[in-house]
This record gives C-alpha cells, sequence and structure tokens, in this order.
C-alpha cells in the first residue's frame, strides 16, 4: 500500500491520530483484497444503491461528439458519494467504531453518511459550514430526516476547509469511539487510498460498458474534480489505457491543482491554494462541493507526470452546461458535474466519456438565487 | 550519532530543582514585551507560536489567537523578527511552535537555520509525527493514543524534553486536569529518562500542582494567550501564579 504519491500524501496530523490511522492501515490491507469483503460491497451496492449505474448518450445535448455520461447520479442518494461511505462504513463496523462524523460541503458526502448510519444503526455527526447549510439547504433537512445531527460551522470561510478542520478536531478528541467518514480522496494515509478503492466502481463499470457500446476506448474521459474522489474513481482503470485522455475540471475559483502550490492541508500534502507563506487561502465556487481549496494527492501526482490534466471552468460556464443538459436530456444535473460537463463540450474529439456526478436538485435554490442576483439569463441552447 | 545541540532545553531546569514552566505565546508585535513580562515572572521556557490558517491541534482559543495574529500581518518573515526581538530581551530557551505548512512552505531547513540564527533553540511541530523528517531536531509530541513503541521512538528523538499531551483533544483551557495524564506519565517514564512536561488544558495553578506531581514540567497555552491579551501585567501575575504554584510543590 502507498502512503505518498511521488512528493504529496503522507501523514500530517498530531501524534494523538497515528495509532488510528495505524490501525486503520492494518484493518484496511486486511479488507482490500479480501472476499468477504469485496462480496459485502457488491450485494449492498447491487440490492441498496442501486448498482451498475447506465452509461447514457447524449446526443441532443452534445450533437458534435459521442458522449456518454456515466449515470452516477442514478445512485440511491443522488451521488457518486454513496459508493464510499457504504464501504467505509463496513470497515467502521470491522473496527467496532459506533460513532461515525464526517465534514460535508455540498451536502451530498452528508447525506451518504446519514444514509448509511441510518442503514447500519450508527450515531452520526456531519459538519458542515454555515454557508453551506444556506446554499444547500435541501439536504440539511435530509440529513435531520435521517437522523443524522448536522452540527453548523461559523468561523472562517464557513465553508467545506473549515468543516473538515472542526470533523478533524472532533475525531482527535474522539479518537477511541469514533470513526472518521471522510468524504473525497483527501486526507491522511491510507485515506486517499481507501476512497480511491471504494470509487473505483464507476470507472471499472464505466469502461466495460463503453467497450460493450462502441467496441472501443473512449478518446477521452471528463470529470469534476473538487477533493477528486469521482474523478479518481473515474480515471483509475483507464491510466493503463495510455492513448485515452485524462481530463479533471476544477472550479476556476478552486483550481487547486491548475493554478496551486505544494503545501500541506488536512494531514497530506498536495497542490493547494496557499500564499507563499503556506496559508491556505480561500476558495470561491458556485458549487459547494469544489469550493474547496486542496485536492487529492494522487492528482497531484497524476497532473505532475502528465497522465492527467487539469482545466478550469467558471461558474457561469457551469450554469450554462446545467441548462443545456436540463432542456437537451431532462437531466438535471448537481452543479459539481456540470463543470465536467461544460468542459466536456469543448473536447475536439468523438467519443467522450463523462462521470455526471451526481443530480442537481439540491442546487435548484442556489442557481435560481445566483441567476436573479446576477441578472444573467445563461444562454445555454442556441449553441445548437 | 547526531549532532548535539549547545544547549539541551533540559539544561533550562532551574537551579532549585523547581519544576520547568513553559508558556505559550502567539507571534504578535508585543511577543517580545509579553515574553519578558512571563520570564521575570518564572517562566522557564517560551514557546512562539507562528499562526496558521488551518491549526487542526488547537481549540478556539489558540485558533482565534492566530486568526487575529494573522490578520496583523504576522507571516513567516514577520514571525521571525519578533523572534529576533524576544531573544534580545531574554535568555531562556525560546521554542518555535507551528504547523508542517509553514516549515514547507520556507522551505524546512531554510526556517530552521534562520528560526536558529533569530534565537530559537529548538522546534515544536504540531502535525509532523516523530518518524517524519527527523532530521529537523525537535520537541517530539506524545499523546494518551500513543502506544509504547511510538513514545519509545519519540523519546528517542527528542529535542531534550518530551511533550506529553494531557488529553486525548485539541489545546484549550478545560476544567479539570486529565486524568489521561497519570497513565501516560507512568508509560513513558517507564520507556525513558528524558525530562517529561505535560501540556494541553492546563490553565490553573491547581491544574499545574497536580500535573507538577506526575511530570518534570508544565506547558500552558491557551490560558496564557488569553492572559496576554490583558497586557504584560496580566500575564505576570498569571506566570507569577503557577510559578507559586509550582515552587511551593518543591518545598513540600
Ligand atoms: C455531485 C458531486 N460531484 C462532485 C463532488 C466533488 O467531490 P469529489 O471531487 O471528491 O468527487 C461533490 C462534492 O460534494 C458532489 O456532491
Amino acid at each position: 500500500m502507498s502512503l505518498t504519491y511521488g512528493v504529496y500524501g503522507g501523514r500530517y496530523v498530531p501524534e494523538t491520530l497515528i495509532p488510528a490511522l495505524d490501525e486503520l492501515e492494518a484493518t484496511w490491507a486486511e479488507l482490500r483484497d479480501d472476499e468477504s469483503f469485496r462480496a459485502e460491497l457488491h450485494h449492498l451496492g447491487t440490492t441498496y444503491a442501486g448498482r451498475p449505474t447506465p452509461l447514457t448518450r447524449v446526443e441532443r445535448f452534445a450533437p458534435e461528439q459521442r458522449m456518454y455520461l456515466k449515470r452516477e447520479d442514478l445512485m440511491h442518494t443522488g451521488a457518486h458519494k454513496l459508493n464510499n461511505a457504504l464501504g467505509q462504513a463496513v470497515i467502521a463496523r470491522r473496527l467496532g467504531k459506533t460513532r461515525i462524523i464526517a465534514e460535508t460541503g455540498a451536502g451530498q458526502h452528508g447525506v451518504a453518511t446519514a444514509t448509511v448510519c441510518a442503514r447500519f444503526g450508527l450515531e452520526c455527526i456531519v459538519y458542515m459550514g454555515s454557508e453551506d447549510m444556506r446554499r444547500q439547504a435541501p439536504n440539511v433537512e435530509r440529513m435531520n430526516l435521517l437522523g443524522a445531527e448536522v452540527r453548523p460551522v461559523e468561523f472562517g470561510t464557513r465553508t467545506l476547509k473549515e468543516a473538515t478542520s472542526e470533523a478533524i478536531r472532533d475525531w482527535i478528541a474522539n479518537v477511541d469511539t469514533t470513526y472518521y467518514l471522510i468524504g473525497s480522496c483527501v486526507g491522511p494515509a491510507p485515506y486517499p487510498e481507501i476512497v480511491r478503492e471504494l470509487q473505483r466502481v464507476i470507472g471499472r463499470e464505466a469502461r466495460e460498458q463503453i467497450l460493450q457500446l462502441e467496441g472501443r476506448l473512449p478518446e477521452t474521459v471528463v470529470a469534476c474534480v473538487g477533493g477528486g474522489s469521482n474523478a479518481i474513481g473515474m480515471f483509475y482503470d483507464f491510466i493503463p489505457d495510455e492513448d485515452v485522455r485524462l481530463i479533471g475540471v476544477e472550479a476556476a475559483g478552486a483550481a487547486s491543482l491548475g493554478t496551486g502550490r505544494p503545501g500541506v492541508l488536512h494531514g497530506a500534502r498536495s497542490s493547494l491554494l496557499a500564499d507563499e507563506d503556506g496559508q491556505i487561502m480561500d476558495a470561491h465556487s458556485i458549487s459547494a462541493g469544489l469550493d474547496y481549496p486542496g485536492v487529492g494527492p494522487e492528482h497531484a501526482q497524476l497532473r505532475d507526470t502528465g497522465r492527467a490534466e487539469y482545466l478550469p471552468c467558471t461558474d457561469d460556464e457551469a450554469l450554462a452546461a446545467f441548462h443545456r443538459l436540463c432542456e437537451t436530456e431532462g437531466i438535471v444535473p448537481a452543479l459539481e458535474s456540470s463543470h465536467a460537463l461544460a468542459r466536456a463540450l469543448d473536447c475536439d474529439v468523438e467519443l467522450v466519456l463523462v462521470c455526471l456526478s451526481g443530480r442537481g436538485d439540491k442546487d435548484l435554490a442556489e442557481v435560481l438565487d445566483y441567476e436573479s442576483d446576477s441578472g444573467t439569463e445563461p444562454d445555454s441552447s442556441t449553441s445548437t | 550519532m547526531s549532532t548535539q545541540p549547545e544547549k539541551l532545553e533540559s539544561d533550562s531546569q532551574n537551579e532549585s530543582g523547581s519544576k520547568v514552566l513553559v508558556v505559550y505565546l502567539m507571534a504578535m508585535p508585543d511577543t517580545p514585551e509579553l515574553a519578558q513580562a512571563a520570564v521575570e515572572a518564572g517562566a522557564d521556557i517560551i514557546e512562539i507560536g507562528f499562526p496558521f490558517s488551518d491549526p487542526l491541534a488547537d481549540g478556539p482559543v489558540i485558533r482565534r489567537a492566530g486568526e487575529r495574529a494573522l490578520a496583523a500581518g504576522m507571516r513567516t518573515a514577520r514571525c521571525l523578527e519578533v523572534l529576533a526581538e524576544t531573544r534580545a530581551r531574554v535568555s531562556v530557551p525560546l521554542i518555535l511552535m507551528t504547523y508542517a505548512s509553514i516549515f514547507d512552505a520556507h522551505g524546512w531547513e531554510r526556517l530552521e537555520r534562520e528560526a536558529r540564527a533569530a534565537g530559537a533553540t529548538s522546534f515544536i511541530v504540531v502535525d509532523l509525527p516523530a518518524d517524519v523528517r527527523p532530521e529537523l531536531r525537535r520537541v517530539q509530541l506524545v499523546a494518551p493514543t500513543s502506544t509504547d513503541a511510538r513514545l519509545k521512538l519519540a523519546a528517542t528523538s527528542t529535542d531534550g524534553w518530551l511533550y506529553l499531551v494531557t488529553v486525548t483533544g485539541t489545546t484549550g483551557v478545560r476544567p479539570e486536569l486529565a486524568p489521561s495524564l497519570a497513565p501516560l506519565a507512568e508509560r513513558a517514564r517507564a520507556v525513558t529518562d528524558v525530562p517529561l512536561y505535560a501540556g494541553f488544558g492546563i490553565s490553573t495553578p491547581e491544574h499545574a500542582r497536580a500535573a507538577a506531581e506526575l511530570v518534570d514540567g508544565i506547558a500552558v497555552g491557551s490560558r496564557a494567550v488569553e492572559a496576554a491579551q490583558e497586557g504584560p501585567a496580566e500575564l505576570a501575575r498569571f506566570v507569577g501564579s503557577l510559578r507559586g504554584a509550582l515552587d511551593a510543590l518543591a518545598v513540600a
């Protein structure tokens, strides 16, 4: 198992957490190749979570290309986050932990965690920035309904960065009883690897499906990047396919890979939005799930080696893609996923595979708000 | 063999054989004056915190002090100046305490070199486990969750004394001294002879006294930061009250 990814990754946490990480690492080493663990995940995936998710060809959305969407929006709870939450809940149970904590930005990981905790009878506490609670209010209601306690984080950016810090502080204080169910491929080792392995199902299925439908591999695979979990899950099984271009799309105001520098945040070294003194800077995105100044260490390595490229997408471009998919295909995408859709449309290739990481019901109020504030009516349909 | 620093942090054990008092201050423009007041009131070692935007190991008091410091422009270069100004006023050991991000951005060797030139005698990097970057000689922290193997590892590499984190938790004022300190001190004592100083949650003369019965010294953070906000006189009064509690123990 790798604890680092080139010069990235590692474990930058207070000593208090090291024994828990050692224990997690040992348990994970046993589980990752364990048949009964895989069987349990497969069973949960197919009987509870809605796997496999389909590939959908979107001819009206992308008339110039053969574009397919990997429909993680059709997963139970409406996003890829459940793949990870289910797997980690099984790990937490094997570790004998009964109290689960998580951080959330868009609320999708919080909902996924609250869901698995309800299903397994575990106590669930979700940290969420108060700004995100405002813009993703429906997900706060859902978490409450599922029996989770949502703890607002009222300081700093009031978004995912601070929610993650508070979750880690809770973990430091309660590490004996508590499992930290992290929501993306970030954090101290072995979390980035665990999350990647649990999300790999996205790319594994999609690769098989596109081979079946098209008889060949796509030229380009596109996914949005917040912490990077849907992207790493989508990309991983395509990494050996050297002719397949891998494109991660970051929010332009949160481009930790595009404009960041090396630094240490939330337990790992990665590429971050930070100043020259190592102080973490604020990210800005209309999409709460991408509004994070860090990214998983494995993406920093994939960028450095050139195996994956990372492109920015502005709020307005994402909104235009959001509307366009609604109007042309009858699919309401998450704002996060809309970033991937926007950049996929400009790919000058024939066969494109896009990870539609989640559905956008949670975003409706925020989209309407933004558009009435800025007076923009994104023009999405004229170009076809 | 690693090269021994000229002066081990434990040399600061005061001659009376009394327990060592470590006081934490967040780097601010008035830190030199505050540090002098603390030393005159009986502090044996000063820790100077270089603020970090995302201090995972800190509770609200030190987190807010860090926010104020950053708002006041206390970036690394300015913090180093404050360190040097403090060194001009006091002769006790000065320990630069911060997070890995600050070192990583400035350059690990460069920050170590510049801080030593400014008068730092050692370092504490809160989120850098003992087995990572052993070449940065520093005071290691251990916690109630540390296994015996990790206690040993930290004790062998630590710079002069071992920092016992009294609680499973972040920094912050607490009503009672954590019961987890006694078993931790006992386990640490069993694996090492280096001096053991306890910190996190120690905030009153009563805590200081109770902790000092178990270990060789104490470190006070959040409550000292609060007192420092009231000015040098209040800080001196508070430090003096801790000194008194520790000295009473030595006499008893
Ligand atoms: C639908 C959706 N997509 C993407 C993300 C970004 O996370 P990641 O980059 O880990 O996939 C989120 C995060 O909240 C999300 O809800």
